[in-house]
């Protein structure tokens, strides 16, 4: 509409923003992503942005041990590849001391204390020379200085899958997540159609009520249904803390909005559709069940998008109603608590963090459409 | 699992099979078929009703009496000590800390949502490829607060000075010549850091929202205004804005209420260390701290229920201005 006006200048300058911005948003989620498929230590050591280029290590090597030695020449000698088999990295300086780890130039020869020598060539051949014999039980020291490739690899998905126990935390999550979004669907949608089609009194005021729950914040359930399952669970001897237990509060906190929408939705179906089944003898559960719940297939999506999305990210709720057990902890929950323990350990945290994401990830990319629906249903009267 | 979703379907099934077979119609003499037939009326609604009110009274009308009830109560939940835990609550310095700092998050982030929102909005409308931006820029929608605290937690990431930087930030800062800092311990700024991430998270809800607004706008008003001879930026704040109000008023409380009950952000960045507690967080602190203390985690939640009261009453107001 206004673009006829714009002239080239200014639609070039809409897409150069259009552009920053969202590399801006991306970039963060983007950032995380690459950290997690590196080698865990360039990770640690230089940022994901310099993950394309090579990378300068100054790396420490001990050599073959005194028992290894030879006798050359009246010579001692020490043999042997820094690298082991494979010979790829190019060594740039090496030294002896701790303290002057780039003293030397690969290729060269470095005298040592009491004539020993010390040779490095760039592909990590080492060869150490002594008049006398070598002692101790264990090798010199080699410190040198490489230029690593940039190495991509899975490994750090592997240990957080198999030894954090992220694997058996998606499974937890997946238990939680599934019961959660159905259930309050089935309430959901039944109630909405009683709001919206059915006669009976008392039906505003339910509606009323049920768009002042919607903004009614958790805070202010938790402590006294905390004490709620704790008398429960302690009169039937069972843990307060359980699968049934949290479905049941996501259901409830998810029903002021999954009515809200329904009802909405199913209010502006059309009416003739209903009256005419009505009087060919349907009653309201078959009307419900044949006509109402395929018709609001778009609505019962996008609901079960949400729920699907606010369950699945929920950290409060399983933190109050479920227990920290192998079998119990969410993916959320177990984040937090890497979070706490691995603090610094970035490898660790960042696959964790992209399993945590990968599924609502798909299910927002997949179902996006439903997803913007529900939301525009929600909030723009 | 399947259980659990079985039991549900069986009981609305079982339910109204019941009631249909109790009060028959089929082979009875018209007045009691006509009775049975206004009983099943009077009876269904409930039936489809039932469960989901159920719920919604275990879970959320019957705490928020509960919760009140609670927050009159000291620690151990048996001696009344009327409202001796709000005005300790508001003689206490963390309290009023994180009072402060939660109406931050609510002057700041609902704004900058809604403005960066609106504004991504309009010219994402521009571009052909507006519709892949929106949906990336969307994005971070779909990720968990913690998921996201983790990823701005690594932008935030500080190795000491004269170290090479892996965070993001410190390594642009460092770029531009500054020195690097340990963003999330600076007093005052860290706050603005964390409320980044909500910003981050929320504007896509914005920009989506509003997008479908605009295009909503009557294009004769549009073209009106371009035939008049007035500027993009004049027709964008002086003929479209006033268009969409309503709708940014929706955006602006929605984001308003999430704030609110802002809490995993804060848990997971800093845990209210360096002067940035939040009330919901504060909350949950009071919950657990010391054996627990539900009287004052009460008295806290309730603080946050007065403060989105207004925003339910705007709610109902409309809602029932609008309904039918």
């Amino acid at each position: 509409m206004i673009m006829s006006k714009t002239s080239w200048g200014a639609q070039t300058l809409v897409h150069l923003s259009v552009l920053v911005l969202v590399i801006m948003w991306t970039i963060p989620t983007a950032g995380l992503f690459i950290s997690s498929i590196r080698d865990k230590d360039q990770l640690a050591l230089s940022g994901w942005w310099t993950s394309l280029s090579d990378s300068q290590q100054n790396l420490m090597h001990r050599t073959e041990g005194p028992d290894s030695q030879t006798l050359v020449d009246g010579k001692y000698i020490l043999k042997g590849n820094i690298f082991g088999a494979e010979k790829a990295n190019d060594i740039s300086v090496f030294g002896w001391k701790s303290r002057s780890p780039e003293a030397f130039k690969a290729g060269t020869t470095a005298d040592m204390n009491k004539g020993q020598t010390m040779a490095v060539e760039a592909n990590g051949d080492y060869l150490l020379t002594s008049p006398t014999e070598w002692t101790g039980s264990r090798g010199k020291r080699v410190f040198y200085k490489v230029t690593v490739p940039p190495r991509f690899t899975l490994d750090n998905y592997k240990e957080v899958l198999s030894s954090e126990g992220i694997g058996q935390s998606f499974i937890n999550s997946l238990t939680v997540t599934i019961p959660s979004t159905v259930i309050p669907i089935l309430m959901a949608a039944f109630a909405a159609y009683a709001l919206a089609w059915m006669e009976f009194p008392g039906r505003f005021v339910l509606v009323a009520i049920v768009v002042g729950l919607l903004v009614v914040p958790i805070q202010m359930s938790l402590i006294p249904l905390l004490q709620l399952y704790n008398s429960i669970g302690s009169f039937f001897g069972v843990s307060p803390k359980g699968y049934l237990g949290i479905w049941l509060a996501h259901t409830g906190f998810g029903l002021p909005l999954a009515i809200y929408l329904l009802r909405n939705y199913i209010a502006g179906l059309p009416k003739e559709i209903i009256e005419s089944a009505r009087v060919d003898g349907a009653n309201h559960f078959t009307v419900f069940v044949k006509i109402i719940l395929p018709l609001s297939f778009p609505a019962l999506a996008s609901f079960a998008i949400f729920q699907f999305l606010w369950v699945w990210n929920d950290l409060l709720i399983a933190m109050v109603f479920l227990g920290n057990g192998e079998d119990e902890i969410v993916l959320t929950g177990r984040l937090r608590e890497m979070l706490g323990s691995r603090g610094g350990n970035w490898e660790i945290l960042t696959a964790s963090a992209f399993i945590t994401i990968i599924v609502p990830l798909c299910v927002f990319f997949s179902l996006q459409r439903y997803l913007v629906r529900g939301l525009l249903a929600g909030s723009v009267k | 699992m399947v259980l659990g979703i079985a039991g549900c379907i069986f009981y609305f099934v079982g339910s109204n099979y019941v009631l249909d077979r109790v009060y028959g119609i089929h082979g009875k003499s018209p007045e009691v078929a006509a009775k049975n037939l206004r009983r099943i009326a009077l009876i269904r609604p409930w039936l489809f009703l039932g469960p989901a009110f159920l719920a919604l009274t275990v879970y959320l009308i019957y705490p928020v009496f509960a919760s009140l009830y609670i927050s009159l109560f000291d620690k151990t939940g048996d001696t009344f000590i009327g409202i001796n835990n709000y005005t300790w609550l508001f003689a206490n310095d963390e309290f009023l800390q994180s009072f402060m700092n939660n109406m931050m998050w609510l002057l700041i982030v609902p704004a900058a949502s809604t403005f960066l929102g609106l504004v991504i909005a309009a010219l994402t409308d521009r571009v052909w490829w507006g519709n892949i931006a929106k949906s990336l820029i969307f994005m971070p929608m779909a990720i968990s607060f913690i998921g996201a605290s983790i990823i701005w937690k690594f932008i935030y990431d500080y190795r000491g000075d004269g170290v090479e930087q892996i965070g993001l930030l410190n390594a642009i800062v460092e770029f531009f010549g500054g020195t690097p800092e340990a963003w999330l311990t600076m007093p005052g700024w860290n706050n603005i850091f964390l409320m980044l991430i909500l910003i981050w998270v929320q504007t896509g809800f914005a920009m989506v929202i509003l997008s479908a607004a605009l295009r909503g706008i009557p294009e004769e008003t549009v073209e009106a205004a371009v035939i008049d001879g007035a500027s993009g930026i004049r027709i964008f704040f002086q003929i479209m804005i006033p268009q969409i109000w309503t709708t940014i008023a929706v955006v602006w409380t929605t984001i308003t209420i999430l704030v609110l009950k802002v809490f995993d952000i804060v848990l997971a960045m800093t845990n209210g260390q360096w002067d940035t507690q939040v009330l919901a967080n504060l909350m949950f602190d009071w919950m657990f701290r010391g054996g627990g203390d539900f009287g004052r985690g009460a008295a806290v939640a309730v603080i946050i229920m007065v403060l989105v009261i207004p925003i339910m009453i705007w709610n109902i107001r409309q809602e029932s201005k609008g309904g039918r």
